[in-house]
């Protein structure tokens, strides 16, 4: 019995100094790093996570090659960034037009706790209908995070709470899947819908 | 029924926020462009935003907001990095020179209504009670436009 609690603590003791180990590394190298300025994201064809749309449909990275793509990160229970985000680009989409039915738009959540796919739906259905929530498990949300170069961290609030701090940029890839450009948060529509634009021409002018 | 509802309220309401501006200082705070958002439930929080002059000839410091529709507001200010890591922090108090505006808006700072007590429908108002230091008070009625809105009026 004795020996049991012993190995007991041994076991709790080296699990304390693996979890330290392992945040220690999330902080330094892992994917809680801080990002150097500019690091670019992976071109999608180099990512690899499995998330879950707000239709219960299961999607990734694959599912965003043929068409060019407007990316970012958020959670629901965002009352300014993320609203004000979904807001503006459904403010673009609105400017592109019919054109706005050729490109992938994806609001991937860093909250996975709180955003099920029910809340997803809930939320997306009011912004532009192009906007697509995309939900997971923790650790297939921080690959997909990883991918993008992005970062995300949990913050508990004065009230028990917690909120979010993470990646607002919006990111453009072509529909190759290559990275083209980012968009800052609550950049003006002038500045971000031609930069839409390129990405949505970029493979053309290739082709041609 | 509702609508009788909704302006006997807002009869109540306002006349109140104009009643408050008997002092100088605080007195002379100018409330524009007053918006927020609809709330889906009460489990998220929700947000104001709106422009603050000061209209008179003394400094006035924001020190806190109240309202009923939340157990705790406060005013917060957004931050994005330079690798464009957005966070929030509660701004504490907020001083307010001779004929300066101050803009809660987004990208910037906004009134962070945590733990509502009833959903934010759209349509409706809510009235926001602005504290300042020197005990004054600003009520406004703060119209609630759609969870997508842009500004206080598109
Ligand atoms: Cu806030």
């Amino acid at each position: 019995m004795r020996r049991r609690s012993f190995l007991g603590y041994g076991a709790a003791a080296f699990g304390v100094i693996g979890l330290t180990l392992i945040a220690g590394w999330w902080r330094v190298d892992g994917p809680g790093a801080p990002q150097a300025v500019g690091a670019r994201p992976l071109p999608l064809t180099e990512m690899d996570f499995s998330l879950t749309d707000h239709e219960g449909r299961t999607v990734g990275p694959e599912t965003l090659i043929g068409s060019p793509t407007i990316a970012f990160f958020g959670f629901t229970h965002c009352p300014d960034v993320c609203p004000t985000t979904l807001a503006d680009i459904s403010d673009w989409l609105d400017a592109l037009g019919g054109d706005a039915e050729k490109l992938n738009v994806v609001f991937i959540t860093v909250d996975p706790e709180r955003d099920t796919v029910e809340a997803m739906a809930e939320y997306v259905d009011y912004f532009h209908p192009a906007i697509r929530g995309w939900t997971g498990t923790e650790r297939q949300i921080a690959r997909a995070v990883e991918g993008f170069r992005a970062t995300y961290e949990k913050v508990p609030t004065d009230n028990g709470d917690y909120t979010m701090n993470h990646t607002a940029s919006v990111f453009l890839f072509d529909a190759l899947g290559r990275f083209v450009t980012t968009i800052d948060y609550h950049e003006p529509r002038e500045f971000a819908v031609p930069k839409i634009r390129r990405a949505m021409n970029e493979e053309k002018a290739e082709g041609a | 029924m509702k609508s009788i509802l909704i302006a006997m309220l807002m009869a109540m309401t306002l006349p109140f926020g104009l009643a408050t501006s008997a002092r100088a200082g605080a007195g002379d705070v100018v409330v524009e462009n007053a918006w927020s958002r609809a709330s889906i439930g009460t489990s998220r929080p929700g947000a104001a935003y709106m422009d603050i002059r000061n209209a008179g000839d003394e400094n006035v410091t924001l020190t806190g907001l109240r309202t009923d529709l939340a157990g705790m507001p406060e005013i917060h200010l957004t931050s994005t990095n330079e690798q464009g890591v957005s966070s929030m922090s509660p701004v504490g108090e907020i001083a307010i020179a001779p004929g300066e505006t101050v803009a809660l808006a987004p990208g910037g700072m906004h009134a962070m209504l945590m733990q509502l007590r009833r959903p934010m429908e759209e349509g409706e108002t809510f009235p926001l009670t602005l504290l300042f230091s020197d005990g004054g008070e600003v009520t406004v009625e703060v119209p609630i436009r759609g969870i997508a809105a842009r500004g206080p009026d598109d």
